[in-house]
C-alpha cells in the first residue's frame, strides 16, 4: 500500500513553508502524520505536493506565561502528556492525553494536527473548546487569532484556508484549585471515544460553583459545548443533585447515528460521562493538581 | 506546477526522490528514495530488514513499530524521508548476536508468541515502555500493548513475558 506520488517540501522556516502552501495547488500540510498518512495510504487523500512541517523552527514547546499555557502547534502529543509546565497550568489537557490513541502514535501526533484534522469523535478539540482556547493561525497575508469555539465549522472542516498554518494554542489557565476530568467511552483503550467529555469547574470559598465549562466529543458532527448544563451548576452547591440535572442537560444534546452508536445511545452516554466526570472534578476543587 | 485535472497520467510521470542517511541497528546507510517511499517499506525492501513486519499499513495494528531515536512509532506512517538524519532501532537490533535481551528470553519462556507476525512491533514497544518504567504493574503493561493486535496468544504471555522481564531487570 503507498501513497500516491507527490512532491514532497521539507521548508525550515514559517514563511518558506507559507510561501510554498500559497503557490502550490492540491497541497497538504503535514503534521504528525497519525491521521494524514493512514489517509494517503488508503489514497483518501491524494495530495499533489506534500509540506512537511516537522524541520519548521518556532513551531514546538510549551511555556507557561501570564495565566496562560502556549503551546506550539507542532509539539507531539506526548512530550505534552509529560510536561511539567501542562501538569501544572492546565491538568485536563494531561488527562485526556492517555486516551489520544496509543504510546506510539502520540509519540509522533502533534496537538495542530490532531485540531485541524478535527475528527469529531477526537478528545484534544474538546479539551481546547472546554478551555476556551484560542488557535494562532499564520498565512502568507499575516497572522490572526481565531477562537476554538468559531474553528469548527461543520465535519472535519477546520476555520482554516489551504494556505493558512496553525502556529499555536493558548490556553487561558484556570485558578489554582479547580476541578477537571476527561471521561470516555470507547470500545478499546486508543479507539476513537464512542463519547467523551472534557469538564472544568471553579467554585468560590463557600463552594458554589462559579465557572463551569463542559464539551463533549463523538456525540455530533463537530466537538459541542454544552452551555446549559454549564448553566444549570452556577451558583450551586457542587451537590449530587446539581451535578445529575447538569448531565441530563448535556444529554439533550443533539447527537448523530452511525455504524458505531445510535443517537440515543450516544445521548445516553453523553449523560453519564458528563455526571462522572462532573464529580470527579468535584473531588479534585481546591487540591493542587 | 500540474493542475489537479492532470489526474493518473499526471501523477504516473513523476517521480520525486531524494537522497537520505540513515542510522539503524548502529549501521549507517544512504540511499536516494522516492519521497513516497513509507519508512516501513524502506526499511523491508531498501534495507532488505524483514523483521519489521507490516500488516495494516495504516497505523492500527502495531506490528511495523520500530524506535525512532528512542521514541516508538509506526513505520508505516512515517515517511523514509522523513527518517533523513535519525536513528532506527529494529527488531534485529534488539539482541547481541545470538544473545537475546531478557525481554526477548521472556517472550520464548512465556510462550508470549504463536505466529510472530505482532511480535516484532511488541517487542520495540515494550523496550521502550520497560526502560521508562522499569517496575509496571500488569494493568500499565496492558495500557502499554493496547496500540497492538495480536490474534494468536490472548495477550496473556506477552502480559507475563513483559512483567518477568521486569522482575529480572529489577534483580540484575
Amino acid at each position: 500500500m503507498k501513497p500516491s506520488p507527490f512532491i514532497y517540501h521539507d521548508p525550515r522556516t514559517l514563511s518558506d513553508a507559507l510561501s510554498l502552501l500559497g503557490g502550490l495547488d492540491n497541497a497538504k500540510v503535514l503534521a504528525g502524520g497519525q491521521s494524514l498518512m493512514p489517509m494517503m495510504n488508503m489514497r483518501y487523500a491524494m495530495p499533489d505536493h506534500l509540506v512537511d512541517l516537522n524541520r519548521v523552527e518556532g513551531l514546538v514547546g510549551v511555556t507557561h506565561s501570564e495565566g496562560r499555557l502556549h503551546v506550539g502547534s507542532m509539539t507531539k502529543q506526548r512530550d505534552l502528556e509529560v510536561s511539567a509546565d501542562v501538569a501544572a497550568a492546565f491538568p485536563l489537557l494531561r488527562e485526556a492525553l492517555r486516551h489520544v490513541g496509543h504510546r506510539q502514535t502520540r509519540n509522533r501526533g502533534t496537538i495542530g494536527g490532531s485540531l485541524c484534522h478535527l475528527d469529531p469523535a477526537a478528545e484534544l478539540p474538546a479539551v481546547c473548546l472546554a478551555a476556551g482556547a484560542d488557535l494562532h493561525v499564520a498565512g502568507t497575508g499575516g497572522e490572526r487569532t481565531v477562537a476554538m469555539t468559531d474553528f469548527p465549522l461543520g465535519f472535519m472542516t477546520p476555520a482554516i484556508r489551504p494556505d493558512e498554518i496553525v502556529t499555536g494554542i493558548s490556553l487561558p489557565g484556570w485558578p489554582e484549585g479547580h476541578g477537571f476530568a476527561f471521561e470516555e467511552f470507547a470500545r478499546r483503550q486508543g479507539d476513537f471515544a464512542i463519547v467523551g467529555v472534557a469538564v472544568l469547574i471553579a467554585a468560590d470559598a463557600t463552594g458554589a460553583i462559579v465557572r463551569a465549562a463542559i464539551a463533549l466529543c463523538g456525540v455530533a458532527d463537530r466537538p459541542r459545548r454544552c452551555p446549559t448544563a454549564e448553566a444549570v451548576l452556577i451558583g450551586e452547591q457542587a451537590s449530587p443533585r446539581a451535578l445529575a440535572a447538569a448531565a441530563a442537560e448535556a444529554g439533550k444534546i443533539d447527537a448523530t447515528s452511525d455504524i458505531h452508536a445510535s443517537a440515543p445511545y450516544r445521548a445516553h452516554l453523553a449523560t453519564v460521562l458528563t455526571e462522572r466526570a462532573l464529580a470527579r472534578a468535584v473531588g479534585r476543587l481546591g487540591r493542587a493538581p | 506546477m500540474r493542475a489537479p485535472s492532470d489526474g493518473w497520467a499526471g501523477r504516473l510521470d513523476m517521480t520525486d526522490t531524494r537522497r537520505i542517511a540513515v542510522t539503524v541497528n548502529g549501521n549507517t546507510y544512504e540511499r536516494r528514495v522516492e519521497t513516497r517511499l513509507t519508512l516501513g517499506d524502506f526499511l523491508r525492501h531498501e534495507l532488505r530488514l524483514t523483521g519489521t513486519h507490516l500488516g495494516c499499513e495504516h497505523g492500527v495494528c502495531g506490528a511495523c513499530t520500530v524506535l525512532v531515536d528512542g521514541r516508538s512509532a509506526r513505520s508505516c506512517l512515517m515517511l523514509a524521508v522523513q527518517a533523513h538524519e535519525t536513528t532506527i532501532t529494529t527488531v534485529e537490533g534488539l539482541s547481541d548476536g545470538e544473545t537475546l535481551t531478557p525481554l526477548q528470553e521472556a517472550f520464548k519462556e512465556k510462550h508470549a508468541l504463536q505466529c510472530g507476525f505482532c511480535t516484532p512491533g511488541i517487542l520495540m514497544t515494550l523496550s521502550e515502555f520497560l526502560n521508562d518504567n522499569p517496575q509496571p504493574s500488569e494493568a500499565e503493561v496492558r495500557e502499554a500493548i493496547t496500540g497492538h493486535l495480536c490474534r494468536c496468544t490472548g495477550y496473556q504471555g506477552i502480559v507475563e513475558a513483559a512483567l518477568l522481564a521486569a522482575e529480572r531487570g529489577r534483580k540484575s
